[in-house]
């Protein structure tokens, strides 16, 4: 559970460069909820997650996540709840470490690292049985470093790892948007048996309409830093990609320029 | 060459083995230039020729130095993490400040210890050579050494060391405190350079302040080295790589400076270093292919 109070961040505060990413935003997202988050550039959609992942303290406002008031823990700290996977595939892994050695570093988030060795059979066992249920064939390739892998294997992998400690937030930033369309679809696939078999609470940043409403129970729509849109239920259930850009397009109101041609 | 020569330069080479694994430490697994090595080098061996020349226990003295150097490393860290100077510039300032601690704790430049009871005394009784015994002594603290990094690395804990160095963000994702693992790989690192400094002033009978220039080019030549010749992804094999490149480097600047036919003085020790380093760091590039126009 998820719950952000009138947050506010702004960026390089007192300077010419001074700027307000998130002006007071206010969002409860249930247990198990999966909410989808889009806007335009600059709209505040990964200051929110990362705010929400601990990057930065808010400049004011609150976060909490299950109860607990996380606004001023350490991105480490928080990680004991919240799993993320970031935009960039070579982000959210080790490049340098072998898939296993990623693996065992995704196992033992949330608990204190001691001095026992990291991997063992029972450990490798485990890990080779999760990683052939993605169908990649990555259970054979246990000792290849992270670095021989595409981006959409290192992306599924994230996803996995995610999911090997328990967490109840999962944060996912544009996570699809640098693959390739089959991979892509792939990826958004297993998303959704992820959240589906883990009763995580999910945010998800996309850039795609499509998937903004094909995934998830709710989306929201910020602008200038606020939530100028939330839709869940059945009023969701109506709307398709047409009326989510007619919405885009009126919040952005007479500011229309080159950017519409993305749409 | 002769064999007393490759005997002590073997030796060398082994003493250097801990600056090697240490700077490995810092440099590659952490991702942190730092030369504060050339201070907790003869800061070791100052601790230790203090102490022993006081009447310490030898392997206390040598516990201390390691300790020292241990402290060193964590005054680096503590500048790049707490306060965010560039870690080569945290470096150097402990590493200047050094100079002036070492010659506080010896009191003057340069402490003698050839009339004392070193940790290698009670190996001279055992009838052999001492050109012989030296090298064989240290061959056991290095085999020591590198089980217990390698080790160390494959743990829960060295994981997230490695992590920090190779993907901060991510490790943090991971819930890795990475403040903590710069502060405890510095300290292990300058802790390993601690102790090579301790057991250079025992094998050689002196503690010098000035024993420490270059201590981060000769660690960083075992490190490149290693790497050139072994080339694996293996922990272990790198680890042993470090420790081989540390003795051939000694080696190879025995060779190059017992050629009178090159004209080579020992005072050009320094400059064989810089091209042999070059040359380490030129070759794997020269072998790809990749030389940039």
């Amino acid at each position: 559970m998820i719950r952000v109070e009138d947050l506010g961040v702004t960026f390089a505060r007192g300077t010419p460069l001074e700027k307000t990413a998130l002006a007071g935003v206010s969002l409860a997202v249930e247990a198990g909820e999966f909410v989808t988050v889009i806007g335009s550039n600059g709209a505040g959609k990964s200051t929110l997650l990362n705010a929400v992942a601990g990057d930065f303290p808010p400049t004011i406002g609150r976060i909490v996540i299950d109860n607990v008031d996380v606004s001023r823990q350490p991105t480490a700290r928080r990680s004991a709840r919240v799993a993320r996977v970031f935009q960039d595939p070579l982000a959210g892994s080790c490049g340098a470490l072998s898939i296993e050695e990623n693996l065992a570093l995704a196992a033992a988030r949330g608990t204190p690292r001691g001095l026992r060795l990291a991997l063992n059979g029972s450990r490798r066992a485990a890990f080779a049985e999760r990683l052939a249920a993605l169908g990649l064939g990555l259970e054979r390739r246990l000792q290849d470093r992270m670095a021989l892998l595409s981006g959409g294997q290192r992306q599924a992998i994230a996803l996995l790892m995610a999911t090997l400690a328990k967490s109840s937030v999962l944060l996912l930033d544009e996570h699809t948007a640098a693959l390739d369309p089959g991979m892509a679809e792939f990826v958004t696939d297993l998303t959704r048996r992820t959240v589906a078999d883990h009763h995580l609470t999910t945010l998800m940043v996309t850039h795609s309409m499509r998937q903004a409403l094909d995934l998830g129970t709710r989306t929201i729509m910020l602008h200038e830093g606020r939530i100028v849109l939330d839709v869940g239920g059945t009023e969701r259930a109506g709307l398709t990609v047409e009326d989510l850009v007619e919405m885009f397009r009126r919040q952005r109101g007479q500011a229309l320029d080159d950017d519409e041609l993305l749409l | 060459m002769s064999t007393i020569a490759l005997f002590g330069a073997i030796e060398l080479g082994l003493v250097y083995a801990f600056v090697g694994l240490g700077v490995y430490l810092s440099f590659r697994i952490l991702d942190f230039p730092d030369l504060t090595v050339d201070g907790s080098f003869p800061l070791g061996a100052a601790v230790a020729a203090v102490m022993i020349v006081a009447g310490v226990d030898p392997w206390l003295a040598t516990g201390a130095a390691i300790v020292a150097g241990g402290c060193a490393g964590l005054v680096t860290a503590f500048l790049n993490v707490r306060f965010r100077i560039l870690h080569l510039l945290a470096s150097i300032l402990t590493m200047i400040a050094l100079f002036s601690i070492n010659l506080r704790i010896m009191g003057r430049p340069n402490v003698p210890l050839l009339t004392q009871a070193t940790i290698l005394t009670p190996f001279y009784d055992l009838g052999l050579p001492a050109y012989f015994v030296r090298p064989a002594f240290l061959a056991v603290l290095v085999v020591i050494a590198v089980v217990g990094l390698a080790w160390f690395l494959a743990t829960d804990f060295g994981l997230a060391m490695r992590a920090t160095g190779a993907n901060p963000r991510m490790a943090r994702a991971q819930g890795v405190s990475t403040d903590l693992y710069i502060y405890v790989g510095m300290a292990l690192s300058n802790g390993l350079v601690g102790l090579a400094g301790a057991l250079f002033a025992q094998t050689n009978g002196f503690a010098d302040v000035t024993s420490g220039v270059g201590t981060i080019v000769v660690g960083l030549a075992a490190v490149i080295v290693g790497e050139t010749l072994f080339r694996s992804r293996g922990l272990w094999i790198l680890l042993v790589g470090v420790v081989a490149g540390s003795i051939l480097y000694r080696i190879a600047i025995q060779l190059a400076l017992s050629f009178d036919a090159i004209g080579l003085r020992p005072s050009d020790l320094n400059l064989a270093t810089a091209v042999l380093v070059a040359l380490a760091l030129i070759l794997p590039r020269l072998r790809r292919g990749g030389v940039a126009a």
